[in-house]
């Protein structure tokens, strides 16, 4: 989140869309409820009618993939009836960037586009630099190719006319919602979105999120109190371990992973160090190198010097132009190339889209190792339905593991707090918290390695590791520390000392900090994220700051790019809300963004988006690899032959995975829309659910919703048991006829839709059901992959 | 001694028992307020935060100091967040932790077996090294196609977590990539 669940009461309009708050993120509802008794108006677009749509004052159906064509209008509205925020759009965005002349648009493609590679030249939506080597602008926005005209213009197809063809969502509503929404417009107004997985698990789901940040950025409502892109995440630390980079293409503090034609430190530093010619560009990510010495400093120890380039070819490369992520690795798994594998607390058995891929994956592996607290689908794979054990090789290791009360550590909630928890019992018998398990087996391979040898010893036996767990030392480790004394900015500092935060972090070795990120987080002060301090200034308090209260990153900087909350003079847009304000002196209120004085200042100041190249807001955002602005496609599972809104059908850069067990439609075998969705007393695949009786007994088997209309067409009744069924697999589940699911009308034709929960498995209960993601494609977002889990084609019919 | 939250719901909920007990024709409030306090009295308090969703509601355990056990889990009144409020799954981490289902030993599976088998920690553990290492020794890769230096092995995969604390993901991702993994991933990849 840029804000903070608190934050969420200080909304004037309150759209959750692609989330269902109220039964996935429940508590969180409690500060939406806030708002509402402050007046606050709350939308909610959703294919079904859900508990948060029970309490919205304005609900609106969509259907599943279509919330381009939904935002594309919100856009068009804003511009078309002049609701945008106009200084801050002119001041605070790249709107009135001037984009080159190769620039275009047209059915469907950007400019650059090469059918054969299916993949764009981001060179043609390059911005047209002045002498100065920074982009022109013009302020007035009437440039034919500048920022705002161009977004003008492409959204000027997004009518409501066609938004409805599309989306199913009745004109009416669309008008009413664009409306209320747009009047966050306004200084003393703002809107703030509440999304999830509705969003992201689309084969456009990056765009999805660019578009509500075009609407972000035209309102102003980036940096302000009730403002932001929320969103809400689904564990209780997968902020933490995103954070930490448990992902093959970033490093600790969203550091990229360096790929293999980066040959030396430099020259990888190089590359990823933006370099801007504008003194008013904070540009923070000039300070790369010394974020990623000091992670290696912090992996390596002593034994990265500047010599060996701190460790670097210690690090492993990934080959250029390759991905390596979670559909890429389950397919190099399926086809055989995979020998071992950790599945650590996760069950891709029952979480991944087409699930079967992935459980027939794990018979051709060599060894498993599955860390968890109960039994499940994962771990037992080689006994689950249609496996033969007798046929089955892979050996596997059951490693039980404690709870989150049995350990002390730290977790990151949404909102960005770092909290830490501490032990309220030793894990139960033998079993090990995972901390301990990860060093002990870290400790015997180094061990082996140190005895026997082996191939390329080096990084195993240099990495920088504890003879045992402890979660302190880890966190003063991730915190940071200093070498040797050292001067910095003036300030002397001892060897060993903690680094107060990440501006004190040096490229040539003397610092060391596992994740810059979270410098600042235990210092010389002590534990911030122990934190239980509720004080707060006045002006803290009105917007429910909590300043106090563990610690968030960066620098405990509650509200991101907090500096678009004051006009140039510093003086907060809406006072009522200040997130900060410039006193004459200093900034009073939260972290500020950056400790300049305001833009009045001159080449004191900074542009407040200082994490971007240039300064600004991005509603032109050149770096995805799918197009600069949001554009309509249809998910790859699709009711339509053809995309109303071009020739391309499908996102153009998508690319589809080739195994026999990769299976798509489009014949229309599969008429039906189906999503998938949670309950409140379930929680993922539901290992940590399931096996509690308290919880079974409120949800205790897979169940599929469906309108009325669809349960007449197919005979089936209320209660019943029914097959649903896609190209990749089917599943049993119990009807639910509803009327909170309605037909839609698209383009003329009716297109029903169905959804189920995804948190079943065979594991446990008996006859509870499987996994719904037996269903869905093994088809990903080009920009980030992940899985089309929530738009694809079934069929239905009585067992 | 500024009133808590928390001792506040403590105190009204007393009283409210004995109010609701009054009327019975005899005097239940001391054995009431006995057993409420009792529960707790040889009890440790500490506060964690939920293992599910991501909106991070505090949690207090209460610890019994004679058997080490968890009897009672609750929301935490004074967190800014949630104020002491608890969905379902919040509220049943009591359960989670106390689960008869839970898994206490390490266990093995043998190639081509149907049944899982008890093992100690230190084999377990001393296997698994053994593997990692066959299997690292076997597939490294110094350089690839293009004689590029890469130092990875692409043969041994790792996904998870995002229930790990933040100290356990930093080492985790430090574990994998010292190995010379690439295939590194987890949940918010989906």
């Amino acid at each position: 989140m840029t804000n903070h669940w608190i934050d969420i009461k200080n909304a004037d309009v309150i759209l959750i869309m692609g989330s269902n708050a109220a039964e996935n993120h429940p508590i969180s509802f409690k500060w939406v409820t806030k708002a509402k008794e402050n007046g606050a108006i709350l939308i909610n677009v959703d294919p079904r009618f859900t508990r948060t749509s029970a309490k919205a004052d304005i609900y609106a159906p969509i259907r599943s993939g279509t919330d381009i064509a939904f935002l594309g209008g919100l856009i068009n509205y804003i511009i078309h009836n002049e609701k945008y925020f106009k200084e801050y759009v002119v001041e605070y965005t790249n709107a009135s960037f001037i984009v080159n002349s190769k620039f275009d648009f047209k059915d469907g493609l950007f400019a650059g586009y090469n059918p054969e590679t299916k993949s764009y030249d981001k060179s043609y939506w390059a911005f047209e630099l002045g002498r100065d080597g920074v982009p022109k602008r013009d302020k007035s926005l009437m440039h034919e190719r500048c920022v705002f005209q161009l977004l003008k213009r492409h959204f000027s197809r997004y009518t409501l006319e066609k938004v409805s063809e599309v989306t199913g969502t009745p004109k009416d509503l669309l008008k009413k919602i664009y409306e209320v929404y747009a009047s966050t417009g306004t200084k003393d107004r703002s809107g703030t979105i509440m999304y999830a997985m509705g969003w992201t698990q689309h084969t456009v789901g990056v765009q999805n999120i660019r578009a509500m940040c075009i609407v972000q950025l035209l309102l102003g409502n980036i940096g302000v109190s009730g403002g932001g892109v929320n969103a809400l995440r689904g564990e209780s630390n997968v902020q933490g371990s995103t954070d930490h980079c448990i992902l093959f293409h970033i490093w600790p503090g969203y550091l990229k992973t360096p790929r293999a034609s980066l040959k030396s430190l430099a020259d990888y530093n190089k590359k990823f160090t933006p370099v801007c010619p504008d003194p008013l560009s904070a540009n923070w990510w000039q300070n790369y190198p010394k974020y990623s010495v000091s992670f290696l400093k912090a992996m390596f120890g002593e034994n990265a010097t500047k010599e060996n380039d701190f460790g670097y070819k210690w690090m492993p490369k990934l080959d250029d132009g390759k991905s390596y992520a979670w559909l890429v690795l389950f397919d190099e798994m399926y086809r055989g190339k995979i020998k071992g594998f950790f599945a650590w607390g996760q069950n891709p058995c029952c979480s991944g889209a087409n699930a079967d891929k992935n459980r027939k994956a794990l018979a051709k592996l060599d060894w498993l190792v599955n860390v968890n607290i109960f039994d499940n689908e994962t771990g037992s794979f080689w006994k689950g339905p249609g496996m033969d054990p007798k046929k089955i090789k892979t050996e596997v290791f059951f490693l039980p593991c404690a709870v989150s009360a049995e350990k002390e550590g730290s977790v990151t909630n949404s909102g960005r707090w770092m909290q830490w928890r501490y032990q309220a019992a030793k894990p139960l018998c033998d079993v090990m918290g995972d901390g301990e398990i990860i060093v002990k087996l870290m400790n015997k391979i180094r061990d082996l390695y140190r005895k026997e040898g082996g191939v390329f010893p080096e990084p195993i036996l240099n990495l920088n590791w504890p003879q045992r767990y402890d979660p302190h030392q880890v966190a003063k480790l991730i915190n940071g520390y200093f070498t040797r004394d050292v001067t910095v900015k003036g300030k002397h500092f001892k060897k060993g000392e903690q680094v107060p935060s990440f501006a004190y972090l040096t490229d040539d070795g003397s610092t060391c900090s596992a994740n810059w990120l979270y410098c600042g987080s235990y210092t010389e002060k002590g534990n911030m994220a122990a934190r239980r301090d509720k004080t707060q200034t006045e002006m803290q308090k009105r917007i429910g700051l909590f300043p106090n209260w563990a610690w968030c990153w960066p620098v405990n900087r509650r509200i991101l790019y907090n500096r678009a909350s004051v006009d140039r003079n510093g003086q907060p847009w809406n006072p009522k809300k200040a997130v900060i304000k410039w006193t004459g002196k200093g900034w009073e209120g939260d972290v500020p963004d950056g400790g300049w004085p305001p833009l009045s200042y001159g080449k004191k100041s900074r542009y407040p988006f200082i994490m971007r190249k240039w300064g600004f807001g991005q509603i032109f955002g050149p770096g995805r690899v799918d197009g600069p602005f949001p554009e309509h496609y249809e998910p790859l599972e699709s009711p339509l032959k053809r995309n109303p809104f071009s020739s391309q059908r499908v996102n153009p850069v998508v690319k589809l995975f080739k195994t026999n067990a990769d299976k798509y439609t489009e014949d229309g075998k599969y008429p039906i829309v189906a999503t998938t969705f949670r309950v409140t007393e379930h929680w993922q695949t539901g290992v940590l659910t399931r096996w509690l009786p308290w919880l079974l007994e409120a949800q205790p088997q897979l169940f599929v919703e469906m309108s009325e209309e669809l349960a007449k067409l197919k005979g089936i009744k209320n209660g019943e048991w029914v097959v649903v069924e896609s190209a990749r697999g089917k599943v049993t589940a119990v009807a639910i006829v509803t009327k909170r699911l309605k037909p839609f009308k698209i383009g003329g034709k009716v297109v029903h839709e169905v959804a189920l929960p995804w948190h079943f498995g065979w594991v446990i209960p008996k006859d509870g059901g499987d996994s719904a993601n037996l269903l869905t494609p093994s088809v990903g977002d080009p920009n980030t992959l992940i899985p089309e889990t929530k738009a694809f084609m079934v069929n239905v019919h009585k067992l | 001694m500024e009133l808590t939250r928390r001792d506040f719901i403590k105190l009204s909920g007393l009283a409210v028992a004995s109010v609701a007990l009054g009327n019975l024709g005899f005097d239940l409030k001391p054995a009431y307020a006995h057993a409420q306090t009792l529960k707790i009295r040889m009890a440790k308090e500490t506060t964690t935060i939920c293992p599910y969703c991501a909106v991070g509601c505090g949690i207090i355990c209460h610890t019994d100091l004679v058997t080490g056990k968890v009897i009672n889990t609750e929301g935490d009144p004074d967190h800014p967040i949630n104020e002491g409020a608890l969905c379902a799954k919040g509220a049943s981490l009591y359960q989670l932790i106390n689960n008869p289902n839970r898994v206490t030993k390490p266990l093995y599976r043998r190639p081509y077996s149907d049944r899982w088998e008890e093992v100690s920690w230190d084999w377990a553990l001393g296997q698994i090294a053994k593997k990692v290492k066959e299997t690292r020794d076997r597939y490294f890769v110094r350089f690839n196609d293009k004689g590029q230096e890469v130092n990875r092995v692409e043969a041994i995969a790792h996904i998870g977590s995002a229930a790990l604390d933040n100290e356990e993901c930093w080492l985790i991702q430090a574990m994998m990539r010292a190995l010379g993994l690439v295939y590194i991933e987890h949940q918010a990849r989906i």
